[in-house]
């Protein structure tokens, strides 16, 4: 498929990952207490390859019965699990680390074929960072006194954890690491579109010999995402998702003493200086908008030009999109692989009418699009102003609006005036302009010259209505301890 | 007969001024003789909000300011506190408190408003890292305030509960609303007094007398709040709070709840802590050339 974009002096021949070494099952079970048990009232789902709609295999739904199977696993291995010594706990978790770094082309295939992100992608970001996650958190198991001077650490419990399907096996990670590592044992829903390198990440458990019940995985939609919320034994929810949800799961355990930590939508400001260098921040837009097809709840999705180089920005991005490759996600030429579901598309091309009807200009490359499959081509929106409803609303996808700016006061004022918080980028080459915008962006992370930047060390979560608690860093312990 | 002695008229503190409640309302907290303290503004919705348009135009001011600044500020209300000590004393017995607990509390508050002084330069280092990422970037995570955030104040300790719950919202670069405790109001107007006397700017602190309970609804569904305190025992009102509050994911905590605010262990930097946001920044380190750094 990709050989098809041909694009200037640059053409490439068809270059798909094998995925002859790979072995999904035809059907999967919840995993509860180590083991494979059937869900109770023997309903499956299909996860399908979204690049083509062919079936990769059945997994089961898991209803509240079997929910409450596994929060009771997880209960009655919570109080060995956190009277281990420390410092073997944090083997278990090196351990993991260790797994995932030795299937790592095995994760990275299936996470391409499961969720339709790039190969290039899963390879060298999504995989290798799990296994980060889970290095760097095995390590602060025996050290968490040390993070919070003056107080004394505990473990919350039983925690509930609810990720999304954008970077599947990457939020499992950064879920399960800070949890384990500090004496939780939880229980994990992963996304329904999206559950297959979840449940490989199981098959490691078993292997890295993690005593039963510290890890089950139950699978399903949103009613079991929903039975996990509300079940009475959990201490702690951790939710990535959207915003509205978000919302929704407050409300339902408002008043149950439940901790929780929402990690929600976003609508990135990213903001280009007429003193930034240009080629390498229209690099940055690119990787900020269209890394894994838009699927990122930090895109920087509101591009902020300074109108002196308005003209030459937005020529350079429509050549740089027109050189972007689009295809199979198996293919490491691929940039941008398929939208992660048939319901996602639908949602992507409701706002691309908007976008028209608001009488908005709209460019996208000629690209050849697959025929089977879902598929959005890279997107562009000049003529943006604040008021319109795709620069407002959390699109998802490979959608970026762009609006002009004359005066730094402008453009912060104009960043800022969003629900979200999440994140933010700036390019300039002028360090004193850097600290005035980054410390007056209201989000959780800022990207400086640079966008899309992920690391275990590094805490990562929002202000206002992205949520709140972060994940990474030293900062990310705290969601998962109880201190006095 | 003697001198006939002036009485103070109790007011409202918002945005600097003391203007009384808009809605004319007006209770009678009692003394322990059953006699009347004094008329209080019985606050409504709409001081809260007005409250709320004058926290949030302080934020950037207040934010802004340096952290040694906001530290000297906070030391200067103590110093006026500790000038008016005699009038405190005075009103704390008045609202029921012994001389030696009304001795006690204006020590305490005095001295916390010294303790939160010192954490306004302080906080950061303890709590910011630099993280050590596996690529070429510079990267820190710091803390930063939220912006508004509103505090009920617990029925005891009039003067010790509003400086508990302001001292540590301001020191980061929060600004604050305060409900002052319903049954003894009288406390909280007159540190008003002092903070209007101590380069606090105009709206930094918010400080409304009446029935919290009326309010907070409120508070937790106003948009423009950031977070909320609560200090209060009411588990059905937490819970209200915890409902209302997710529609703009407003932060809640109820932070030192379980201690008393007199116990040594009340005063601790993580209380500051729950009404700030980590902030994470990344910026390239450049790399000359592929065998590593070029200096």
């Amino acid at each position: 498929m990709a050989k098809d974009n041909k694009k200037g002096i640059f053409e490439y021949s068809a270059a798909p990952e094998s995925t002859g070494h790979i072995s999904i099952k035809e059907q999967y079970d919840l995993f509860i207490n180590n083991q494979w048990v059937k869900p109770q009232q023997g309903k499956y789902f299909d996860s399908i390859n979204p690049s083509n709609e062919n079936k990769l295999a059945s997994v089961a739904r898991a209803n509240d019965k079997d929910v409450d199977k596994a929060v009771k696993a997880a209960r009655k291995a919570f109080p060995t699990w956190a009277k281990l010594p420390a410092k073997e706990r944090g083997k278990y978790l090196y351990r993991i680390a260790r797994i995932i770094q030795e299937k790592s082309r095995e994760f990275a295939v299936i996470e391409s074929m499961d969720g339709g992100k790039p190969i290039r992608e899963s390879r060298d970001v999504d995989i290798p960072l799990a296994a980060a996650h889970f290095f760097y958190l095995g390590g602060w198991a025996d050290k968490l006194e040390y993070a919070f001077p003056g107080q004394n650490v505990e473990p919350l419990g039983v925690a509930g954890q609810i990720i999304p399907w954008n970077f599947p096996l990457l939020m499992a990670a950064w879920k399960l690491a800070p949890a384990l590592a500090c004496g939780n044992t939880v229980v994990l829903k992963p996304a329904e579109t999206t559950s297959l390198t979840a449940l490989k990440l199981a098959e490691v458990i078993q292997e890295a010999e993690l005593p039963e019940g510290v890890v089950n995985i139950v699978t399903g939609e949103g009613d079991t995402g929903a039975a996990l919320v509300n079940h009475p034994d959990v201490n702690k929810i951790a939710f990535t998702g959207s915003t509205d949800v978000g919302k929704l799961i407050q409300r339902s355990i408002a008043g149950t003493g439940k901790k929780a930590t929402l990690e929600l939508g976003g609508k990135a400001a990213n903001i280009i200086f007429e003193d930034a260098a240009i080629n390498q921040a229209v690099e940055g837009i690119i990787n900020g908008i269209y890394f894994n097809q838009g699927h990122v709840c930090c895109a920087g999705s509101r591009l902020f030009v300074q109108e002196s180089v308005v003209d030459e920005v937005i020529l350079k991005l429509k050549q740089r999109m027109g050189n972007l490759v689009l295809g199979d996600p198996l293919d490491k030429n691929t940039d941008i692989g398929a939208i992660n579901s048939k319901g996602q598309l639908q949602t992507i091309k409701k706002y691309l009418e908007i976008g028209k009807k608001d009488g908005l200009e709209m460019f996208q490359p000629k690209l050849t699009i697959p025929k089977k499959g879902f598929w959005c081509a890279p997107t562009l929106f000049t003529g943006a102003a604040q008021s319109h409803q795709i620069v407002q609303e959390e699109i998802f996808g490979p959608v970026l609006a762009v609006q002009t700016f004359r005066t730094i006061e402008e453009v912060i004022q104009k960043a800022n005036n969003t629900p979200y918080g999440l994140s933010a980028g700036v390019w300039t080459d002028k360090g004193s302009k850097i600290f005035n915008l980054t410390s007056k962006m209201r989000a959780g992370v800022v990207w400086a010259n640079t966008y899309n930047k992920f690391d275990p060390t590094s805490p990562f979560g929002g202000y206002k209505e992205s949520g709140y608690g972060r994940e990474g860093g030293v900062h990310g312990l705290e969601a998962y301890l109880k201190l006095s | 007969m003697g001198r006939l002695k002036v009485l103070k008229t109790y007011k409202l503190y918002i945005g600097g001024a003391f203007p009384r409640t808009e809605s004319g309302r007006y209770y009678q907290p009692k003394a322990e003789d059953e006699k009347p303290m004094a008329n209080m503004c019985l606050a409504s919705r709409k001081d809260f909000r007005n409250s709320v348009v004058a926290a949030r135009k302080a934020v950037a001011g207040w934010s802004g300011r340096t952290a040694y600044n906001r530290s000297q500020i906070l030391y200067r209300i103590a110093e006026m506190l500790e000038n008016n000590r005699a009038h405190f004393e005075e009103e704390l017995i008045l609202q029921g408190s012994s001389k030696e607990e009304a001795t006690a509390e204006v020590d305490a508050s005095i001295d916390r408003w010294v303790y939160y002084a010192g954490w306004c330069d302080k906080y950061t280092q303890i709590f910011g890292s630099v993280n050590p990422v596996a690529s070429s970037h510079f990267n820190f995570s710091t803390l930063e305030a939220m912006g508004v955030v509103a505090g009920i104040c617990p029925e005891d300790h009039a003067l010790l509960g509003p400086t508990s719950i302001l001292a540590p919202i301001i020191a980061s670069g929060n600004t604050a609303i305060v409900v002052a405790s319903k049954s003894r109001p009288l406390s909280s107007i007159s540190l008003a007094e002092v903070l209007n006397n101590s380069d606090v700017p105009g709206g930094v602190i918010n400080i409304l007398t009446g029935d919290a309970q009326e309010l907070l609804p409120h508070i937790g569904a106003h948009m423009d709040v950031n977070a909320v305190w609560y200090l209060g025992n009411d588990a059905a009102a937490w819970k209200q709070l915890q409902v209302d509050a997710a529609g703009n994911l407003k932060r809640i905590s109820d932070i030192n709840s379980d201690k008393g605010l007199m116990d040594a262990g009340w005063e601790t930097p993580y209380v500051l802590k729950a009404f700030t946001e980590v902030k994470t920044t990344w910026h390239p380190i450049e790399v000359i050339g592929a065998s590593g750094s070029g200096y």
